[in-house]
């Protein structure tokens, strides 16, 4: 007799928990052995609680009303419920920085027919409080520990900057309703509509290549001397602010697996500044991202930098075995 | 956050493209070979839907399925129309090219010389229209205020007009030719489409160089 569960959710059975088990606790292990305590949040929250990360009101999908009449949702991702939790429990009772992990589920919306799951398991870090060049650093360092700990020895970590468009499009006096849709374009990396956009926006074609040249570049340290030859301020200080990232790493001997990627766009309201995305070869999928979010612990009453990372549990261990039948 | 379906393609080996059969096949061959893509067991009468040339692979399939594989990572880049694109919007490929040929129309057509349309804009306030692209179809619709039912055919959809299964379709138009045979007319164009060279987003990441190169050739060939 089969009992069915929504489209999107599953059951997990003893083969597959021992191992995503395995790998939970490797992953706790690095970040608790890098000063980073574990908490956990409730899986609900007040809506408006979590509507205050993102400004687009992107953020959850679950929402429901409680008893009393509250409406509440279900979280999409752990960096603004920690940022709340930070607020709440820390501030004035203890001194930043805070180092925070956390192994959780994330609530997601799906597209019908794709196979996509609604429930999902994010294992991350936040640093709140530290200052923005060593916190990015830390950061890196830490995840790059994270898929060491997980056998991803092929891993890249992309390292963008969420900043370049938003003030390049400034720069380029591009405004309103062209600017959201060469975001869009650029969100979705639409080369094309990034081009017609850009044009019908009256901007001269040899800018209008420009634009689209720098969101190609992705590579070593060599990437951004390419950019600087590019031009513009808006890239001179993306550029600058990257660099010195990348030359910390090198410093540090942990800028072998991280890969400057100027086209690099995070589709969550509250990044700012240096922004991860996480790949394995093995796998056509993100395994994760992050970045800096210097504004969002304001919204929450304290202005502090912050910066962190999520993996995804589940892709995480997909690569695992992927790696394994190499 | 997007693309969460689940998917265990590699992006190791040879670099995967995939091919659309059909209307595009012929000037994708052309363009490949432009770029130094040797093309010429495709275009024998093998029954193989994989091939092997040049250093790469080239996988063939529907220009529908393109986004597909090209998504999940499964092939590495590939080559599809931008009407494909359009009405799977949702698939996360990134758009790197314009290659140019397979230049069509997508249209609104009705019966030449029939108001059906009009009619049943006014007295119904609803259109009925046949269409293969019903979020194309639906997008264009709605952003120019007009209500509609849309009905979803797979096969020629110059029929639906013609036996009263709708007052008009949206299709694409290459030389309008279908069309005329089938005493239809454009009342309205939507978009105009070309073949799109596009990338799968890790693949786009972690074989820059590959793709860039393949790009830099395609984008001269095309030329």
């Amino acid at each position: 007799m089969i009992h069915p569960i929504p489209p999107g959710t599953r059951d997990v059975l003893p083969d597959e928990m021992r191992e995503l088990r395995r790998l939970e606790r490797a992953l706790i292990e690095v970040f608790e052995a890098r000063g980073y305590g574990e908490v956990a949040t409730p899986a609900m929250e007040y809506d408006e609680v979590l509507a205050r990360g993102d400004g687009r009101g992107a953020g959850s999908t679950y929402r429901f009303f409680d008893e009393s009449g509250e409406l509440l949702a279900l979280r999409s991702e752990m960096t603004v419920p920690i940022a709340r939790l930070v607020a709440s429990r820390f501030a004035g009772t203890q001194e930043p920085p805070y180092r925070l992990c956390y192994l959780a589920s994330a609530y997601r919306a799906v597209r019908p027919q794709r196979g996509q799951m609604r429930e999902m398991v994010h294992a991350g870090v936040e640093l709140i409080g530290a200052s923005p060049e060593e916190g990015t650093v830390e950061v890196i360092e830490v995840l790059e520990a994270a898929l060491d700990a997980a056998g991803l020895e092929r891993a890249v970590i992309g390292l963008g900057d969420a900043d370049l468009y938003r003030q390049l499009l400034e720069e380029l006096g591009v405004e309103g309703e062209t600017r959201d849709a060469v975001l869009a374009s650029l969100a979705t990396h639409d080369l094309v509509g990034l081009e017609e956009e850009l044009s019908a926006a009256g901007i001269g074609s040899e800018r209008v290549q420009t634009c689209v040249a720098l969101t190609q570049l992705r590579g070593g340290s060599e990437v951004l001397d390419e950019a600087r030859g590019l031009g513009g301020a808006s890239v001179e200080t993306a550029i600058s602010r990257l660099s010195e990232t990348y030359a910390e790493l090198e410093r540090r001997g942990a800028a072998d697996r991280v890969q400057i990627d100027l086209g690099l766009l995070r589709d969550l309201g509250y990044y700012s500044g240096a922004i991860l995305e996480v790949y394995d070869p093995a796998l056509g999928h993100i395994l994760g991202g992050g970045g800096r979010y210097d504004g969002l612990m304001e919204r929450f009453g304290i202005d502090l930098s912050a910066a962190g990372f999520a993996l995804y549990l589940e892709r995480v261990h997909t690569a695992q075995m992927e790696e394994s039948r190499r | 956050m997007s693309g969460f379906a689940d998917s265990r393609a590699r992006s190791d080996g040879p670099l995967k493209i995939a091919v659309p059969r059909g209307a595009l096949f012929g000037e994708t061959l052309d363009v490949l070979d432009g770029a130094g893509i040797d093309t010429a067991e495709l275009r024998g009468d093998s029954r193989s839907l994989i091939f092997e040339a040049s250093g790469v692979i080239l996988v063939t399939m529907r220009p529908s399925d393109v986004p597909t594989y090209v998504e999940s990572g499964a092939a590495d880049v590939g080559i599809t129309g931008k009407d494909v694109l359009l009405e799977q919007a949702d698939r996360v490929v990134y758009e790197l090219l314009d290659l140019g040929f397979g230049r069509c129309r997508m249209v609104l057509a009705a019966q030449t010389g029939d108001d059906r349309l009009a009619e049943a804009q006014r007295r119904l306030g609803m259109l009925r229209i046949a269409t293969k692209y019903p979020r194309i179809a639906e997008r264009y619709f709605e952003s120019t205020g007009r209500q509609v039912e849309l009905v979803e055919v797979k096969g020629s959809v110059e029929l639906a007009p013609l036996v009263g299964l709708g007052d008009g379709i949206v299709d694409l138009v290459a030389t309008g030719r279908t069309l005329e045979e089938n005493e239809l007319e454009v009342r309205e164009e939507i978009v105009e489409c070309t073949a799109r060279f596009v990338a799968n987003r890790v693949s786009h990441k972690l074989r820059a160089t590959e793709i860039d190169e393949l790009t830099a050739k395609l984008r001269e060939a095309s030329r």
